[in-house]
């Protein structure tokens, strides 16, 4: 079990060190969506190789989707609200 | 080897704050708060992390098992469900902002007077 | 301040920060060594004396059950904060939108009562496996905002609007100091678990501390569901109206 646990380990902390950046540097906003989804299901990897699947858990309904819904009503509210103007 | 994930968590948290200076967007720059907040967990389960414990649940597992820190994922996983609120939160603040001011640039909105 | 400024004077900042962290990182434990005595302590302590096997909710809901008291009224203010922003003063919400397909809407609406089983199930069973009142919580609304994606506005909003979700966040909210008063007034400190422990590993297992994990759970489920309805409010009608 220690012994599969490392290598797995390192390409959890080896995705999430990528996901970050690849966050900031979307600057389309649907395409920025998706990537968070990415990043969520990320983290949720990570947390389970952390042995703790409640904050798994946790992490995997709120970034399924919480985020995506309320990201996108955003999104669409403000493209609407920037062709009223 | 020991000191990568304390490294990851610090180039996350460094990595968002960066994304909220130079955003030209409000609700870009809420998703880089939230990538610095997801930084605060990596950090918090990775100090609690012992080597070869499983999770500490003890249904069918025999009791005195090796197991990772339990405190620090109760403080984690409150705290996920309430970022989305607060993310939720920072959202209609700039959709309000945007409703007056027609744009979400934080450079454009400074510029604006009453 | 111009961005070109902005970024200039972050830059050093970010390098100083990146120190600091870097300097205290390195009086950390190496990873792995966890030496901190509380969690060892409640690993051990945990299932002999409350007969809970998920010490992880059990930390959350009966140890340190005043701090999850305090995320709750985070959440319950937070929630109350977008209800605020995001009030127009003309809500129609008679507008029709319904979804044409016939097998989406029938097999969405299926799938609406699975979820919520499914989350329920996920509470219910907090104290024995992963899971309680904070995820399955979301899991339940996650399932009944279904009902827009798959059925339809109106559908949804016969469950998801203020009238029937406000109630349903206050006796959650209330519910969980309802149960620490009742230790209060038993002459014990503030939450304490009063019910006897019952038997590990069933539902019969967490005393009191299982009203307060279903408090929490049904105070999560009302405060989402709240959020979703002020969102897809302000999306929906606007759009069925035909403004955008």
């Amino acid at each position: 079990m220690i012994g599969t646990l490392v290598p797995l380990q390192s390409v959890g902390f080896a995705l999430v060190a990528l996901g970050a950046p690849a966050i900031v540097l979307t600057r389309d906003l649907l395409r920025l969506v998706i990537v968070n989804g990415f990043y969520g299901l990320v983290l949720v990897v990570l947390f389970v190789v952390y042995g703790a699947p409640d904050v798994a858990l946790s992490m995997l309904v709120v970034s399924t989707v919480a985020y995506p819904l309320v990201l996108l009503v955003a999104i669409s509210r403000v493209r609407s609200h920037g062709r009223d103007t | 080897m020991s000191f990568l994930p304390y490294a990851v968590a610090g180039w996350i948290c460094l990595v968002g704050l960066y994304g909220v200076v130079t955003s030209r967007n409000l609700v870009h720059l809420a998703v880089c708060l939230t990538v610095t907040q997801s930084s605060t967990y990596v950090l918090l389960l990775a100090v609690g992390y012992v080597r070869g414990g499983g999770p500490p649940i003890f249904k069918g597992v025999k009791l005195g098992t090796s197991a990772v820190d339990p405190v620090v994922q109760a403080l984690s996983l409150t705290d996920i469900v309430v970022s989305v609120t607060v993310l939720a939160l920072i959202l209609a603040l700039a959709l309000d902002v945007s409703r007056h001011a027609g744009t979400v640039d934080p450079d454009e909105i400074a510029g604006m007077h009453g | 301040m111009s961005r070109r400024a902005r970024i200039v004077v972050v830059l050093p900042a970010l390098a100083g920060l990146a120190a600091l962290l870097a300097w205290s990182f390195t009086g950390l434990p190496g990873f792995g060594s966890f030496r901190g005595p509380y969690g060892i302590l409640l690993n051990r302590v945990a299932t002999p004396e409350r007969h809970m096997t998920n010490v992880v909710n059990a930390t959350t809901y009966d140890y340190r059950s005043f701090d999850t008291m305090g995320e709750e009224f985070i959440l319950f203010a937070a929630v109350i904060g977008i209800v605020l922003l995001l009030r127009e003063d003309d809500r129609d919400r008679r507008a029709e939108d319904r979804v044409r397909s016939e097998m989406v809407r029938s097999g969405g609406g299926l799938t609406v009562g699975i979820g919520v089983l499914v989350g329920l199930w996920v509470v219910a069973f907090g104290f024995v496996t992963p899971g309680g009142g904070f995820q399955g919580g979301v899991a339940v609304a996650s399932a009944v905002l279904l009902l827009f994606a798959a059925v339809g506005y109106r559908a949804w909003s016969t469950l998801g609007n203020e009238t029937v979700l406000d109630p349903i966040e206050g006796l959650g909210a209330g519910g969980y100091v309802a149960v620490g008063l009742a230790a209060l007034a038993s002459g014990l400190p503030f939450l304490t678990n009063v019910l006897g422990p019952g038997i590990a590993g069933t539902l019969w297992s967490g005393g009191s501390a299982a009203f307060v994990n279903w408090s929490a759970g049904i105070e999560v489920a009302a405060a989402m569901l709240l959020l979703y309805a002020e969102f897809l409010e302000a999306h929906a009608v606007p759009v069925m109206r035909g403004a955008s």
